[in-house]
């Protein structure tokens, strides 16, 4: 987590941060799994809180007012490891600069 | 649990598919009331440890309350179709979850990572009182004991597409496969939230040990085929290709296959050519 001591004048800036899972590594595809975490401590979401995803998908996030700060690399499998599933491959991380 | 119990309370081949599917059977208000009623007296003060991998013969007394439940037909029969005969006791743990209680546990696999391609643990939930959504339920991912993950590294993954976050009637069973990632929910409710697990070590191979009449129920591969909600669209059919290498090893039935996943990826052939 970072935060912004920004000038008197214009407050105080803290990050939220959402994880997306998608369906496949385009940003357009589906959401299969998401995470939030508050830097404003307004909210304290946790494991198992809800059914619903916060956006279909990645495009959706963005036209909210998220900003993409990562994206997952596309890395081929380990020779001999071809059909062994593991972690979500698709994530992307957003933040928001909330100002409190 | 080293008699065979009678056919009608084991498993059978759909009810086996769905658990290498899903990676959990789920067996609703099976315990009796009577036991239910005992049982949060006798888990608030606690069940005496055991060392690990006693045989289960040796870790609970006659007439135990863990006794007492693995002695349900339906529970017994469970546990015979998924780990055999007399399988020995990992470790047995009570999970109580106070009302407002801090957060939820991350998302894990209990344990270390286990990969075992033709063996598996089980671990048995009993939920002796009922569990509402607001109780903080143990949250239950569908599919996922077979994604080689280790413990709780799966944690940033809040939510899930198509989770289950368990209710259920009291003396309800859970008995999920070793690697099925699960997390005991923040329990949000008003009331203590009871939940009593045995981990269960096989002593034999876990081979066609259900009632195995309808094997071949065409209902056998529906079930298998079973994609859920929270799978990539491409990681979901290598999904597919693990069930199958762990239907065969279950079944003995080495060519056994979904749709050609397996068989077309291992097709290497030896034989020449007619005209070479």
């Amino acid at each position: 987590m970072t935060t912004a001591e920004t000038p008197a004048a214009t407050g105080t800036l803290r990050q939220q941060v959402l994880v997306l899972y998608l369906s496949t590594s385009a940003l357009d595809s589906g959401t299969v799994g998401w995470a939030r975490y508050d830097g404003t401590g307004a909210t304290t979401p946790t494991t198992g809180d809800g059914d619903e995803p916060p956006y279909p998908d990645g495009v959706a996030a963005l036209r909210d007012g998220w900003r993409l700060i990562q994206a997952a690399q596309l890395i081929p499998p380990y020779p001999g490891h071809e059909y062994d599933v593991s972690f979500l491959k698709h994530e992307f991380l957003f933040e928001k600069l909330v100002r409190v | 649990m080293s008699d065979r119990p009678a056919p009608e309370h084991l498993l059978t081949s759909v009810q086996m598919a769905r658990f290498v599917a899903h990676g959990f059977v789920r067996l609703d208000a099976v315990v009796p009331e009577e036991l239910n009623a005992d049982a949060v007296d006798v888990l608030s003060a606690g069940i005496p440890a055991v060392p690990y991998g006693t045989p289960v013969a040796e870790a609970f007394a006659p007439g135990s309350l863990p006794a007492r439940l693995i002695g349900v037909p339906a529970v017994a029969g469970a546990l015979h179709s998924l780990v055999g005969p007399a399988p020995h006791v990992d470790h047995h743990a009570v999970h109580v979850r106070e009302p407002g209680e801090g957060s939820a546990q991350p998302l894990h696999g209990d344990a270390i990572i286990d990969v075992r391609p033709d063996a598996f643990d089980v671990q048995l939930m009993y939920y002796p009182r009922e569990v509402t959504l607001r109780a903080g339920g143990t949250l239950i991912v569908p599919g996922s004991h077979l994604r080689r993950t280790n413990e709780s590294d799966t944690g940033r993954y809040q939510n899930l597409r198509g989770q289950h976050r368990l209710t259920c009637p009291a003396g309800t069973v859970v008995i999920l496969h070793h690697g099925l990632w699960h997390g005991g929910r923040r329990n949000e409710g008003t009331e203590r939230r009871y939940m009593f697990k045995i981990r269960f070590n096989p002593v034999v191979r876990q081979r066609l040990l259900w009632n195995t009449a309808d094997l071949d129920d065409p209902a056998v591969a529906e079930e298998l085929r079973v994609q859920f909600p929270w799978y990539e669209q491409a990681t979901g059919r290598l999904e597919f290709h693990n069930r199958v290498r762990l239907w065969r090893a279950l079944t003995g039935e080495d060519d056994f296959d979904l749709d050609h996943w397996v068989t077309r990826v291992s097709n290497r052939p030896e034989r020449l050519p007619a005209d070479a």
